[in-house]
């Protein structure tokens, strides 16, 4: 495998980004590659990468906690029982009911987008993903703020009005690193920017030792718009032990995301099922979600916009050989109806047309979904577990009015895209003093 | 009665157009060619589903039969290869890609799945000028010889006509020594559409709606089953779709020999159609798939099975079409290779036990068949 580009290190990369030498963090030897073209799609792992040797391991047993033991037993017990008594179309036409209550016209939403993915370094070894490398790997890669800025360019062009930005748990970035791209975006190639789960900013706060506030604070005055819902998986430890034992458990996932919202951004909420969790914990994370969503909402601030939930793919991730019994596609429409079901706060829920293909995706708009997720101009980490539903918008539009709905784009914040309008208007107010704070933070 | 059916029905229309058909179908009444086309216009996608799957219900309870089975494709090469425009498997006799196999090759690939539980060898394939009909007859035979308790689905209305005309036999000829070698079921497959506007366009060349079905019709007389199919999702408009449903429902009143109704979803990739239209990489939606197999469960009033071929519509929407009036999930089809070479992206085939498991999570029964859906085993 020949990744293209030079390799960098990270010193020279930060002079040119006007980072100066700072982007190095002390005490760290080692100088990563930095790569100008990120790894093409469905790639498999390599000789040359450690990944295939690594990225294996014993199957571990997972037990469920007993239903008396979790949190909202009382509702768990009840919504099983909804699940036991109701047929799937009878579920789904529930959900289509709460779905055109809360989200009247006849519209599916969607949004243009990139995905960025800024690097693949990542310590946390998540038994689910394909996408990571560590360190040492000879795959491992960090996008330069140019390539990262070319890619915002792009995908402009293309029409698209946000990034999506995320990354491996990567400790040899800095904060300022992240804040440094944050500010060169908003000065050369501003767009919304969606970025950096809850995971992520852990690192941060861990890195940094500065509080969990002031790292959000201090991301969303550089330039970031909202976050992502990504790493929630399954918010419920036991499961988590199982195939994420390094990652953040689930009350640090949501009181990151509250702490977000108290800084005043909007996020999303994310679940990945099928990997061996029972319907319990699908309950459970769902029924924390909406307690999490009941007291940002009390808090007046920022809130959740949107759930989203997809299967795990297993290519080429440690868990291939587990031999889980994966997300069908009554899995995904239950799933998809319980959710428009349970999370009453919640106004939007998007498909996963990219996990559950095209067809499973316009049959879940009937069944409690109302956006179609993003027209992605690049996808890095379901591609890399083997799955590979990208589609142009022409097709994406086709699918929602063939299901008798109106194609709307938007922005991240659900309002319509207008011709002729410029930019995003959650992100509008401050393009004058995000540009003077930009000049001020250049280290050049 | 609205209150009373509703509850019966569990999911009551949303779309007004549908209450007067509901009403029908509650009641045990055949579908007019205008409810057919309603239904297809319709929006009300899980309204159609549950009217499906009550009537599914009616007839096969929570059974969903599957086989496991064997696809063998024993030649590509095919004279119609430039006048049926939607399909990407043909090859002309010196093209690249072409094959055909020797009895040899079709025996050793039936013998790939000797220690398997296979029930039946479903065998297809293109129109060959130079296979005569003793090439099929002694496959047939050499693989009874060989694997006895396996039953075998053989060669499409389009095949049989042409091997009468090559052998200037006639149909009923054909079909008889075909039979005398082991033929159990005919394949439904080479149906298209009725129409003549769409046949003129997809497959200009190819058997007449007439001629397909008279050839069902004498295989229905002689006692040998057959299945029938549609291939949606092209050119063809919603009448044409009814007027070929209704064909096939009349054929079935007069002899009743259709054991199945399988919706065929057309693949637009590496194909002169999908070219032509435009329409690469553009599969079928996930509705018209589902709205297909739930239609053909109301129209086909006559018809025991309506089976759902997870090749075209994948493993997860076909286990979703088990709540749309669908009682069949095809099989564990080795090795898949017509839909494959216009684009499917689903695998070549199934498990025995990632079948049971699909049928079994979709609340339902799981019942291994044989080529006459008498039950083999229960899960």
């Amino acid at each position: 495998m020949v990744i293209k580009g030079e390799s960098k290190p990270l010193e020279a990369q930060g002079a040119a980004t006007g980072l100066g030498t700072r982007a190095r963090p002390a005490g760290r030897g080692r100088e990563l590659p930095i790569l100008s073209t990120v790894a093409p799609r469905l790639r498999p792992p390599t000789p040359e990468g450690s990944a295939g040797a690594r990225k294996s391991g014993p199957k571990q047993t997972y037990v469920p906690p007993p239903l008396e033991s979790r949190p909202f037993a009382a509702e768990i017990r009840e919504w099983l029982e909804v699940l036991e008594t109701t047929p799937l179309l009878e579920l789904g036409a529930r959900a289509d009911a709460v779905r055109r209550q809360k989200n009247p016209g006849d519209v599916v939403s969607y949004i243009v987008d990139r995905n960025i993915n800024y690097t693949n370094v990542c310590v946390t070894d998540c038994r689910f993903c394909a996408f990571y490398r560590r360190p040492k790997d000879a795959e491992a890669y960090v996008l330069s703020y140019e390539e990262i800025g070319r890619k915002i360019d792009e995908a402009k062009a293309l029409g698209a009005v946000q990034i999506l930005i995320q990354g491996g748990h990567n400790p040899y970035l800095p904060l300022d690193w992240y804040l440094g791209l944050l500010r060169y975006i908003k000065e050369h190639h501003p767009i919304h920017v969606h970025g950096f789960s809850a995971s992520e900013i852990e690192l941060l706060v861990r890195i940094t030792k500065l509080p969990l506030d002031e790292v959000l604070r201090q991301l969303h005055e550089a330039g970031l718009d909202s976050m992502p819902g990504a790493g929630a998986e399954i918010l419920v430890d036991a499961v988590r032990d199982v195939i994420a034992p390094k990652k953040i458990d689930a009350s640090r996932w949501l009181e990151i995301h509250e702490a977000a919202h108290e800084v005043g951004l909007l996020t999303t909420a994310t679940m990945m099922y099928g990997v061996g969790e029972t319907w319990a914990d699908r309950l459970e994370h769902l029924l924390k979600l909406r307690a999490s969503q009941a007291r940002s909402l009390a808090r007046g601030k920022g809130r959740y916009t949107a759930f989203i939930a997809w299967s795990f793919q297993p290519l080429h991730t440690e868990m291939e050989d587990w031999d889980i019994p994966l997300g069908t596609g009554m899995d995904y429409l239950r799933t998809t109806a319980l959710s428009r079901l349970v999370l009453d706060n919640f106004d939007h829920l998007q498909v996963s047309y990219v996990t559950q293909g095209p067809k499973m995706a316009q049959i879940a708009l009937r069944m409690g979904a109302d956006d179609f997720g993003s027209v992605m101009i690049e996808e890095n980490v379901v591609s890399a577990a083997g799955t590979d539903f990208i589609m142009p918008e022409a097709e994406i539009r086709r699918l929602i009015e063939d299901a008798g709905f109106k194609p709307q784009r938007r922005y991240q914040d659900y309002t319509p895209v207008v011709e002729g309008e410029e930019g995003c208007p959650c992100c509008r107010w401050r393009e004058a003093p995000a540009a003077a704070k930009v000049q001020e933070g250049r280290g050049d | 009665m609205q209150t009373a059916l509703a509850e019966d029905l569990r999911v009551w229309p949303t779309d007004p157009r549908l209450v007067p058909i509901a009403e029908k179908v509650l009641e045990g009444r055949r579908l007019d060619p205008e409810d057919g086309i309603a239904l297809f216009e319709s929006k009300d996608l899980l309204a159609i589903g549950a009217l499906a799957d009550w009537v599914n219900r009616k007839k096969n309870g929570d059974r969903v039969f599957f086989v496991a089975n064997q696809h063998i494709n024993p030649t590509n090469v095919c004279i119609l290869r430039a006048t049926c425009v939607f399909c990407s498997f043909a090859r002309r006799p010196k093209e690249e890609g072409a094959y055909t196999m020797s009895l040899e090759e079709v025996f050793a690939e039936a013998d790939l799945v000797r220690d398997t539980p296979i029930r039946e060898f479903h065998i297809v394939g293109g129109l060959h000028p130079k296979l005569r009909l003793s090439y099929y007859e002694e496959m047939i035979r050499g693989l009874k010889e060989r694997h006895p308790g396996v039953e075998i689905k053989a060669l499409t209305a389009v095949e049989i006509a042409h091997l009468a005309r090559i052998e200037k036999l006639s149909v009923e000829e054909v079909l008889l020594r075909l039979k005398a070698a082991g033929l159990d079921t005919l394949p439904g497959g080479g149906a298209e559409v009725f129409s003549r506007g769409v046949r003129a366009t997809i497959a200009e060349r190819k058997l007449a709606a007439e001629e397909w079905l008279q050839v069902h019709r004498t295989a229905h007389r002689l006692g040998i089953r057959s299945n029938c199919t549609m291939l949606y999702g092209h050119v063809e408009t919603y009448a044409d779709r009814i007027e070929h449903l209704t064909m096939l429902r009349d054929l079935q009143d007069e002899t009743g020999g259709f054991l199945t109704y399988i919706p065929l979803a057309y693949h637009p990739d590496n194909n002169e159609l999908g070219r032509r239209l435009g329409r690469t990489g553009t599969a079928t939606t996930g509705f018209d798939d589902l709205k297909n197999l739930a239609i053909g469960r109301l129209y086909l009033d006559n018809f025991d099975h309506i089976k759902t071929h997870w090749i075209m519509n994948t493993p997860k929407v076909s286990q979703v079409a088990l709540h749309f009036g669908v009682d069949d999930l095809e099989g564990t089809v080795v090795r898949e290779k017509v839909y494959h070479e216009a684009g499917a992206r689903t695998p070549q085939g199934l498990s025995f036990a990632e079948i049971v498991r699909l049928i079994k999570d979709a609340g339902k029964r799981p019942v291994e068949r044989d080529a006459h859906y008498r039950e083999i085993r229960e899960w």
